[in-house]
C-alpha cells in the first residue's frame, strides 16, 4: 500500500473530514478567549469533558455527547464563578481542571474500562471515528460557525470591553454564557481529533501565529482559521504518511505542526513590531528652540537607510540617538 | 440646589448605592440638564467612579431614583442614547485590532443581530474618528498608538453610536499634553453640536473653558454643585454651598471641617 492509497481508505476520508472541521471551528471560538484573556479556559472545559466522557462509557451511552453535556455544565458554572468574582479566574478555573481530570480517571475505573479506553479521548483518535462522529461533528462545526460569525459585532464588543458593551444595551452576561457553550462544544468537537489534553492548543496556537503577522481582530480570526486547518489536515497527512514507518499518532503531530508555524512566524512578528514601535510618529510639541546640526557630512534622504518617522508636517531622520529634520540647507536637531 | 427637570438626562433623586453591602453613595442629588458639560471632582474613593456606574446602570441603587430622559433606569431601554467611556488604560484587548474596527464596536447598540453593517454605521464611524482628529489612524492597530490617542480611540468609540448624552470616566487619566488638548478639542466639536456631558475628572487642564458646572464629591456625598472648579480649589473646597453665588476666586483657603450637619442643613434650605 502507497501513501495515496491511504486516502482512498473510509476511516481516513472521515479522519480528513473531522480534521478539517476541527481546524475551522476551534480558531473560531479560541479567538475570543484569546481577546478576553482567557486562553486557558478551553484547557479547563476539556478537562472537565473528561468526565463527561466517563459518564458516557458508565452509562454505556455515547461518551461525544455526555462530554457536551459534562463540558457546557462545566463552563456555565466556570464563567458563573468568573462573573461572581469570588474566585479568581485562574483559580476557579485550576479547581475544575483538578475535579474534572479525577472525577474522568475515578468514573472511567467504575465502569470497569481501562487507561486505554480513556487514552483514545484523552490523546484523540482519528482513527476510530465513526460515520455518525462525522455527522455530529459536522452540525456541531456549523453552529459554532454560525453564531461566531453571525455575531461577530456583538461578540467582539462584548469581548474586548464588558462594561462598554452593557451600557450600550447588550445582555453581557447571555454572550459570555455563549462564548462558554461555544467553547465546550467546540472542544467535543475537537475531542476526537487532538484529545481533550491537547485541545485547547488547537483554539489558542493558532490564533497566536496569526496575530504575529496581523493587524485588524478580522484578519486574526481568519488567519487563526486557515492555520487551524492547514495545521489539523497537514498534521494528519503527515503522520499517515510517518507511519509507515514508526507509530506516529494525529493529535500530537497536529499541535506541533501548529507550535511549528508559530514558531516560524514569530520572528516576523518580533520585526514587524519592532518596526512599528520605531516608525510611529513623534509627538508634536510646540515652543522647543530652533538648534541645528552642525556640519553634516551625510545627505538623508528616501533611501538613505535611516528610519524617516512622521513629525507633524515632516520627517525626522532618526540615526544614532538624533533626530534630524530638513530645514533649507541644513538639519535642525528635533 | 438643582432645579429638578422630570425629563433632563439625568436626575438623581437621593440615590444611595451600596458596594458589597457597604453604602458608597449617600442621599445623593444631582441633574444634568440637556446641553450642559458637568465635571464630577473629588479625591480617589470619594464615589465619583461609583456614581458614574449607578447612572450607566453598571451597579444597581438601593434607594432614591436614578432617571435618564426622564425615564427611570430600572424601565429605560433606550441605551443607545446614552455614550459611556469607561475608565480604562488601553483600548487593546488580547487579540490585535484595528482603531476602525474598536471605534465601529461602538455601534453594537443600534446594529441589529446578524445583519451586516449598513451605510449609517459606517457614516457614523467615520464622522466619530473626525471629531476625534484620529482618520489617519483608523487602520492602525489600537496598541500601536499612545495612551492619549486610545483614550480618543475609546471617545471615538462611544460617540459612533450617536448618543444624546456621553457619560466620561477619568478620559484624562495618564495622558499627556498634546493629547489633553486633542480631547479638550473633540469635546468642544461635541458641546457645540449641543451634546450634554458628565465628565469625571482628575484633571481638567485644557478642558477648563468648555465646562458650565462642577460638582465635588466627598466621602460619596455631594460637597459643591455650582460655578466650575479646578481640580485644585475643588480638592479645598468643603463650605462652597453655603455661598453658593460666588466663584472660585472668592474661596478663603482656610482648611474647613465637613460635617453631616453642614448638608442637612443644605437640605433643609
Amino acid at each position: 500500500m502507497t501513501f495515496w492509497d491511504l486516502f482512498s481508505l473510509g476511516f481516513m476520508q472521515r479522519a480528513l473530514i473531522a480534521a478539517l472541521l476541527t481546524g475551522l471551528a476551534a480558531p473560531a471560538i479560541g479567538t475570543f478567549l484569546v481577546q478576553r484573556r482567557l486562553a486557558l479556559l478551553g484547557d479547563g472545559i476539556g478537562h472537565v469533558a473528561v468526565t463527561g466522557v466517563a459518564i458516557g462509557l458508565l452509562t454505556g451511552t455515547s461518551p461525544t455527547w455526555t462530554a457536551v453535556v459534562v463540558a457546557v455544565l462545566g463552563a456555565v458554572l466556570m464563567e458563573l464563578i468568573r462573573e461572581r468574582g469570588h474566585t479568581n479566574g485562574d483559580v476557579a478555573l485550576a479547581l475544575l481542571f483538578y475535579g474534572g481530570l479525577a472525577g474522568g480517571v475515578l468514573i472511567t475505573g467504575i465502569a470497569g474500562e481501562g487507561a486505554a479506553t480513556l487514552q483514545a479521548f484523552l490523546f484523540g483518535s482519528l482513527n476510530a471515528i465513526s460515520v455518525g462522529d462525522v455527522w455530529s461533528t459536522i452540525v456541531l462545526t456549523v453552529v459554532v460557525l454560525t453564531v461566531t460569525l453571525g455575531l461577530l459585532p456583538q461578540l467582539f464588543a462584548v469581548a474586548s470591553d464588558p462594561d462598554f458593551a452593557r451600557v450600550a444595551g447588550l445582555r453581557v452576561r447571555t454572550y459570555n454564557l455563549l462564548i462558554a457553550v461555544l467553547a465546550a462544544v467546540s472542544i467535543t468537537v475537537a475531542m476526537r481529533t487532538v484529545g481533550l489534553l491537547l485541545v485547547s492548543a488547537l483554539m489558542v496556537v493558532p490564533v497566536a501565529t496569526s496575530q504575529q503577522v496581523a493587524r485588524s481582530f478580522r484578519t486574526t480570526l481568519a488567519g487563526a482559521m486557515l492555520v487551524g486547518c492547514v495545521a489539523a489536515v497537514g498534521g494528519l497527512v503527515l503522520s499517515a504518511a510517518l507511519s509507515f514507518r514508526v507509530t506516529v499518532a494525529p493529535g500530537p503531530t497536529i499541535v506541533l505542526l501548529a507550535l511549528a508555524m508559530f514558531t516560524a512566524t514569530w520572528p516576523l512578528g518580533v520585526w514587524l513590531r519592532r518596526r512599528s514601535r520605531l516608525m510611529a510618529p513623534f509627538p508634536e510639541v510646540t515652543a522647543t528652540p530652533h538648534r541645528s546640526t552642525v556640519e553634516h557630512p551625510h545627505e538623508h534622504g528616501e533611501a538613505c537607510g535611516h528610519p524617516a518617522v512622521p513629525h507633524g508636517d515632516h520627517v525626522d531622520y532618526v540615526h544614532d540617538g538624533h533626530r534630524h529634520a530638513v530645514h533649507g540647507e541644513h538639519y535642525d536637531e528635533h | 440646589m438643582t432645579t429638578s427637570d422630570p425629563s433632563a438626562p439625568v436626575v438623581l433623586d437621593q440615590v444611595s448605592v451600596p458596594i458589597g453591602g457597604r453604602p458608597v453613595l449617600r442621599d445623593v442629588d444631582l441633574t444634568v440638564r440637556s446641553g450642559e458639560v458637568v465635571t464630577l471632582l473629588g479625591p480617589n474613593g470619594s464615589g465619583k467612579s461609583t456614581l458614574v456606574r449607578a447612572v450607566t446602570g453598571l451597579l444597581p441603587h438601593t434607594r432614591g431614583t436614578v432617571r435618564l430622559f426622564g425615564t427611570p433606569i430600572e424601565q429605560f431601554r433606550d441605551w443607545p442614547r446614552l455614550g459611556f467611556v469607561p475608565q480604562r488604560s488601553s483600548a487593546a484587548g488580547g487579540v490585535p485590532a484595528t482603531v476602525r474596527e474598536v471605534v465601529a464596536s461602538g455601534r453594537v447598540g443600534r446594529r441589529r443581530l446578524l445583519r451586516p453593517s449598513g451605510a449609517a454605521d459606517r457614516v457614523a464611524v467615520e464622522s466619530a474618528l473626525e471629531v476625534v482628529g484620529l482618520v489617519d489612524r483608523a487602520s492602525y492597530g489600537v496598541s500601536q498608538l499612545s495612551g492619549g490617542q486610545q483614550q480618543r480611540v475609546l471617545i471615538a468609540r462611544a460617540l459612533a453610536g450617536e448618543p444624546d448624552l456621553l457619560v466620561l470616566d477619568e478620559p484624562t487619566a495618564g495622558v499627556d499634553l498634546p493629547n489633553q488638548q486633542a480631547l479638550a478639542d473633540a469635546l468642544g466639536r461635541l458641546k457645540a453640536r449641543g451634546a450634554t456631558i458628565l465628565l469625571v475628572a482628575h484633571e481638567i487642564g485644557p478642558m477648563m473653558p468648555l465646562i458650565d458646572r462642577s460638582v465635588v464629591m466627598r466621602d460619596g456625598r455631594v460637597a459643591y454643585d455650582g460655578p466650575p472648579l479646578t481640580q485644585e480649589v475643588a480638592s479645598h473646597t468643603h463650605h462652597a454651598h453655603d455661598h453658593p453665588a460666588d466663584g472660585p476666586g472668592s474661596h478663603d483657603h482656610v482648611p474647613h471641617v465637613a460635617s453631616p450637619l453642614d448638608f442637612e442643613r443644605r437640605n433643609r434650605s
